[in-house]
């Protein structure tokens, strides 16, 4: 009970510091901590694949992401061109309270007890072969979400590619790393992949029957990619190739295409045939995984034509 | 034995704890960078390390064990790699 109403103020806290911190960095610094105590609590909470992913993809990731526009903002100040009005503050912050104000009356609201479809998953979740009932959520009772959801991050890296300059089109993505001989990045560079990648392959597997997953698995491998890009050691290709193009839209394409047999055979988009479940949703997991680890870390090496 | 078993943990985890309250205490009240790193990766490796000495009696699954040891191994091999990162930047400014 205390440790839980010390992380909930230590959220609290963290939050307040992050909106009221001045510099972009220290704000996306105290993001990225936001994101681990935010992951604690849904350990707390029971959630343990809702954890994995927000330290994985909210903490993790998206902190990458933020750094690296932090320090592409930094160098022109863009964020600091204009304040805005008193008039916009105000609105600004009546909208937000307002949001939050409504976020907390509907929780406050609820029935007792909540209204839930944990019943019907775990009544059904049999014809899916799965033991993890996130899993069975994900992939087969809405598999049309996660179907969007991957399908979202292909556009996201149409629309970070198409920010290059004309001249730069078709060219190696994001800055030129200077290659590190040695050094502590080098160092990880040369370390941690092979273990990062078993891990992935761990936990995308594992979560069939327990927390873990496609995302998860992805963000640890897009790490891993990073990692040795950080360090020069390996080159990522050119957007023009074909490879790269067809590696980050396999997983969804594969995924439309299941669903659509899914319609021929079954009369339902993303249907599996009774029996067949469990194997083609752990093949559409592997392909999305790969998809997905690209993706993520093509849209954290960033478009070509960037200087560091 | 069990009792014995418990103590260790307790005793264990205390002290790593008295390594994170110290090496928070530096990061608060040493003068620059580099000593500030120092603390705080101090506490990280021995305060994780004697935690994980204290939790892995209590290990439940199997595996268990190894996996916090793997988790201890992985902190140290990350906090030594970004330490030294950490403190070039600072140097460089």
């Amino acid at each position: 009970m205390m440790a839980d109403g010390l992380i909930a103020a230590a959220i609290l806290g963290v939050a307040l510091a992050t909106i009221a911190s001045r510099g972009t960095f220290t704000a996306v610094a105290l993001f990225i901590a936001y994101g681990l105590l935010l992951s604690f609590a849904w350990v707390r909470l029971g959630a343990i694949d809702i954890a994995l992913t927000e330290a994985a993809i909210g903490a993790g990731l998206s902190g990458a992401l933020l750094l690296g526009a932090a320090s592409r903002v930094a160098g022109r100040g863009a964020a600091m061109d204009r304040r805005p009005g008193r008039a916009m503050t105000v609105a600004i912050a009546l909208g937000c309270a307002g949001v939050t104000a409504a976020l907390a009356a509907a929780i406050l609201l609820l029935p007792d007890p909540a209204p839930s479809l944990a019943p019907q998953v775990a009544a059904n979740i049999g014809a899916t072969g799965l033991g993890n009932p996130v899993a069975a959520v994900l992939m087969s009772f809405r598999g049309l979400d996660t179907l969007l959801e991957s399908a979202v991050l292909v556009l996201a890296v149409i629309a970070a590619w198409s920010l290059a300059p004309d001249d730069a089109w078709g060219g190696k993505p994001g800055p030129m790393q200077p290659v590190l001989a040695d050094g502590p990045l080098a160092l990880l560079a040369r370390l941690l992949p092979p273990l990062g990648i078993l891990v992935a392959v761990h936990v995308l597997w594992i979560g069939k029957d327990a927390p873990g997953g496609k995302f998860q698995a992805a963000a640890i491998l897009a790490a891993m990619w990073m990692l040795p890009w950080m360090a020069g050691r390996v080159v990522p290709p050119p957007i023009s190739a074909r490879w790269l193009r067809v590696a980050v839209a396999a997983g969804p394409a594969l995924f439309i295409a299941i669903g659509l047999a899914g319609w021929m055979t079954q009369g339902a988009f993303l249907a599996y045939p009774p029996g067949l479940a469990l194997p083609l949703i752990m093949v559409v997991e592997i392909a999305l995984t790969a998809s997905i680890a690209i993706a993520l870390a093509l849209l954290v090496i960033g478009p070509p034509g960037r200087r560091a | 034995m069990s009792l014995l078993v418990d103590a260790f943990s307790l005793l264990a985890i205390l002290a790593g704890l008295v390594f994170f309250a110290a090496g928070t205490a530096g990061l608060l009240r040493f003068p620059d960078a580099s000593s500030r790193l120092h603390a705080l990766t101090k506490a990280d490796h021995l305060g994780l390390g004697l935690i994980v000495l204290g939790l892995l009696p209590r290990a439940e699954a199997v595996g268990g064990a190894p996996r916090l040891i793997a988790v201890w191994l992985l902190v140290l091999v990350s906090s030594a790699a970004a330490g030294p990162l950490l403190a070039r930047l600072a140097r460089r400014r």
